[in-house]
C-alpha cells in the first residue's frame, strides 16, 4: 500500500506540470497499477488545483479508465458494426458463456476481465477482439477458446 | 548477398501473426546461414493477403500472402528468397490489379517504406512539401491548400484551407495545431494505417500547418485502442526532433514546431472536435457551444487548427506537387482521393484510395470481390456508426459528398462496412441507438434521453407491441434528435435508424408498400 502511494505520488510530480495535464497522469497511473484507486483522487485534485470531483467525472466518463483492479488479463471482445456483420455476436455470446461472466465482469479466479469494445481498427479482418495489447483478427470462437487457456496457464 | 525481406508492423497484419511469421522466418534463415534482412513495413492495404510477405527481387518485390508459421518452412523450400514459384505466391506486388488501378496519394508510401526510417522517408519524396512550405509566407500556404480544393476527411468535410485562413488571420501569442486520430468509426481505419505506415507524412503535415498559421505547438489525439499507433508516431517524433525536423528552429529556419502524442481514453464522442479540445485539457470529453469555432477559440482558449489526420497527411504532396495536381483528381465539388476502406463482411477488405466519383458498387465488387460469406450484399454501411444505410439500389452512387447528400447519406471518414442477406436491419436500428446512448456525453437532452427512448422504442417494434405507433414515435423522435442535438452523435443517429426503416421496412415487421418515408 506504501509503495503504492510512492508510485502514484511520483506520477503525479512527473505530470503536474504538463498542459492538459489530467489524462495523461491518469493513463500512467492505471498503466503502472491496472487501476486508478480511488484514494488517490485528493491528492490529484490538489496537485492539478481541481476539485475531487472534477477528478471523479473525468475518470468515470472515460470508458478506459477503471477504478477498481481488472482480472490479470483483459479481454475485449469489438461490438461495432464491422464485427457483427462477421458474426462477434455470436462470438460475444460464446465468451460470456464460456467465461461465465457478462461485460464489465472478472472470473471467479481473477484470471480474466471481460469488456466490449467499439472499434479496434481491424475492420478489414473482422471478428476482431483484443488481449490486454494485442489485437486478433477473423477469430473464431475456438480461437478465443485457445487464446484465454493459454493467457489462464500464463497466469 | 543479403535478401530483404517486407513483413508489415501494422496492427491488422500484426493480428493475424505477421510477428510470429517474421520471427520463424529470422529463425529459420539462421539456422541455414542465410543472410536476410527483415523490414517492418506498413500495410499495403490487401487485409485479406495478411500477412502478406514481399522478397525484394532483380524483377522487383514478389509478393506471398496469407502466410502463416507454418508455411515458412515450405516457401524456405520452394526458394522464395530468389522469388521462386509457391502457392502462396502472388506476383510481383506492383503488378497485383487491385494495387495497380488505385491512386495513391496520401498513402503513396504507406506498404513501401520502412515508416519509421527517416531516410526512407527522404529517398521516397518525404519533406519536400517542407521544403517549399519553408519558402512560402503563411498567406501563400493557405492559398495553396486552399486551392487544391482538400476539405475535412474526418467527415464533416469543410474545406481545410478556409479552416487554417481563419486561424491565421486570428490574433494571439498562441496558436496549436491539433492533430485528430480519435478514429472512432466501425469500419474505418486509413488513419491507423498512416499512423503505422507512414508517420512522418502526418508530421509533415502538421509542421507545415504550424508554419501556414504561426502555431508552435501541435498535439496528437491518437485513441488509446491504437497502441502501435502511439508507438510508431512516438518513434517518428523522436527522429523528427534529432534530425531538425521538429523543435526550435525548423531546418534552420525561423519556425519553432513542437509535437507531442496524447493518448485518449475510449470515449467515442472525443471524435467530435470540441470534445476532443476538452478531453485534451484534461477534462470530461463534454462537446462544446459553436460559436466560438476552435479557429478563433479552441485549445486552451486560443485559436486551433483541428483536422483528421488523413487531411494533414495530405497536406504534403499539395506542398510538393501543388494545389492543381491534387486538384485535378476527383468529381464536382469533391476534389482529389479518398482512402476508403473495405469492411465487414467483405471477401477483399482493405483500402482502396481512389479519385471521388468512383461508384460503391465498382468498390464492392470489383475491389471488394462481394460477400465474405459469399451470399448478396444487402445493405452497406457508409461514414461510421452515424451513416445511413443503403440499399443495393443505390450501389451506383459516385462517391462524392454532394452526390451522397442528395441520397440523405454521408461519405463521412470513408469507411464502408458490408452486410449480407442475413442481417436484421432492425436490429442494426436499435444498436446505432444503443451505440449513442452508451457513448452520449450527457450535454444536450436529444441525445441523452432520446437515445436510451429509442432503444426502448426499437425493442417495442422488434417485438410487435403497439407497432404502428412505435413506428410513428420512432420516426417523430428521430426529427427531434436530427435538429435538437448539439453535435452529430445525437444529430446523425437518425441516419442509420431512418434510412434502415426507410430502404428496408420488412425487418421492421411492416410491408413495402406501407413504407412512409
Amino acid at each position: 500500500m506504501h509503495d503504492q502511494q510512492a508510485r502514484i505520488k511520483s506520477h503525479i510530480e512527473s505530470h503536474q506540470h504538463m498542459a492538459g495535464a489530467l489524462l495523461p497522469l491518469l493513463h500512467a497511473i492505471q498503466d503502472d497499477l491496472g487501476y486508478i484507486p480511488e484514494e488517490c483522487y485528493g491528492n490529484i485534485a490538489k496537485a492539478l488545483n481541481l476539485s475531487v470531483a472534477e477528478i471523479h467525472g473525468v475518470v468515470t466518463f472515460y470508458h478506459h479508465f477503471r477504478i477498481h483492479p481488472p482480472g490479470k488479463h483483459v479481454l475485449q471482445v469489438c461490438r461495432a458494426e464491422s464485427c457483427q456483420a462477421m458474426g462477434s455476436q455470436a462470438l460475444e455470446t460464446h465468451v460470456k458463456s464460456s467465461l461465465g461472466i457478462d461485460f464489465h465482469q472478472t472470473t471467479s479466479d481473477g484470471a480474466i476481465t471481460l469488456e466490449p469494445v467499439y472499434c479496434l481498427g481491424n475492420c478489414a479482418c473482422s471478428p476482431a477482439i483484443m488481449l490486454d495489447d494485442q489485437v486478433y483478427g477473423r477469430v473464431s470462437s475456438k480461437q478465443v477458446d485457445r487464446l484465454v487457456a493459454e493467457a489462464k496457464e500464463a497466469v | 548477398m543479403t535478401t530483404t525481406l517486407y513483413i508489415p508492423r501494422d496492427s491488422s497484419a500484426l493480428s493475424l501473426g505477421a510477428n510470429q511469421v517474421a520471427h520463424a522466418i529470422m529463425q529459420k534463415a539462421a539456422a541455414l546461414n542465410i543472410p536476410v534482412n527483415i523490414v517492418r513495413n506498413g500495410s499495403r492495404g490487401m487485409f485479406w493477403l495478411e500477412p502478406l510477405v514481399e522478397v525484394v527481387t532483380d524483377a522487383g518485390r514478389m509478393a506471398y500472402g496469407q502466410v502463416t508459421e507454418d508455411d515458412v518452412n515450405s516457401l524456405f523450400n520452394a526458394g522464395f528468397l530468389a522469388g521462386h514459384d509457391h502457392p502462396l505466391r502472388l506476383g510481383l506486388t506492383d503488378e497485383l490489379s487491385w494495387l495497380k488501378n488505385q491512386e495513391r496519394l496520401t498513402f503513396a508510401r504507406v506498404g513501401i517504406t520502412d515508416p519509421v526510417s527517416l531516410q526512407d522517408y527522404l529517398d521516397h519524396d518525404g519533406y519536400k512539401g517542407l521544403h517549399n512550405a519553408l519558402k512560402l509566407s503563411g498567406a501563400k500556404i493557405v492559398q495553396q491548400v486552399t486551392d487544391s480544393g482538400l476539405r475535412g476527411r474526418g467527415g464533416a468535410a469543410f474545406p481545410t484551407g478556409i479552416k487554417w485562413k481563419t486561424v491565421l488571420e486570428a490574433k494571439a501569442e498562441q496558436k496549436y495545431i491539433v492533430c485528430n486520430a480519435d478514429e472512432g468509426d466501425s469500419g474505418t481505419y486509413s488513419d491507423r494505417m498512416i499512423m503505422e505506415g507512414d508517420p512522418f507524412v502526418l508530421i509533415e503535415g502538421m509542421t507545415i500547418a504550424g508554419i501556414a498559421v504561426g502555431a508552435t505547438q501541435g498535439y496528437i489525439y491518437v485513441r488509446s485502442e491504437y497502441p502501435h499507433s502511439i508507438e510508431t508516431l512516438n518513434l517518428a517524433i523522436k527522429t523528427a526532433y534529432a534530425s531538425g525536423y521538429l523543435g526550435r528552429g525548423i531546418l534552420g529556419s525561423q519556425h519553432d514546431f513542437y509535437l507531442e502524442v496524447r493518448r485518449a481514453a475510449g470515449a467515442y464522442v472525443c471524435g467530435e472536435e470540441t470534445a476532443l479540445l476538452e478531453s485534451l485539457e484534461g477534462k470530461r470529453g463534454l462537446v462544446r457551444f459553436k460559436p466560438p469555432l476552435p479557429a478563433i477559440s479552441g485549445l486552451f482558449g486560443k485559436p486551433t487548427v483541428i483536422n483528421n489526420v488523413i487531411s494533414l497527411a495530405t497536406v504534403p504532396i499539395v506542398m510538393d506537387k501543388g494545389s492543381v495536381y491534387y486538384r485535378d483528381y476527383g468529381m464536382g465539388r469533391s476534389r482529389g482521393t479518398l482512402p476508403i476502406q473495405l469492411a465487414g463482411n467483405i471477401k477483399h477488405g482493405g483500402l482502396v484510395e481512389k479519385a471521388f466519383g468512383v461508384t460503391l458498387r465498382e468498390l464492392l465488387y470489383d475491389y471488394g470481390g462481394g460477400s465474405a460469406s459469399g451470399r448478396p450484399i444487402k445493405a452497406v454501411q457508409v461514414g461510421g456508426p452515424l451513416g445511413a444505410y443503403l440499399p443495393e439500389s443505390q450501389f451506383d452512387t459516385p462517391l462524392d459528398y454532394e452526390e451522397f447528400s442528395k441520397l440523405w447519406a454521408v461519405l463521412g471518414h470513408g469507411g464502408i462496412v458490408a452486410f449480407d442477406d442475413t442481417v436484421d436491419m432492425a436490429h442494426m436500428a436499435r444498436y446505432a441507438f444503443e451505440f449513442c446512448a452508451i457513448e452520449s456525453c450527457g450535454k444536450c437532452t436529444p441525445c441523452r434521453i432520446g437515445s436510451t427512448r429509442g432503444v426502448e422504442v426499437m425493442d417495442n417494434i422488434i417485438a410487435g407491441t403497439e407497432h404502428a405507433q412505435s413506428v410513428a414515435l420512432v420516426r417523430d423522435l428521430s426529427d427531434t434528435m436530427l435538429n435538437g442535438s448539439l453535435c452529430a452523435l445525437g444529430g446523425m443517429t437518425p441516419y442509420p435508424v431512418l434510412s434502415a426503416l426507410n430502404h428496408f421496412p420488412e425487418d421492421f415487421g411492416l410491408v413495402k408498400k406501407e413504407q412512409a418515408a
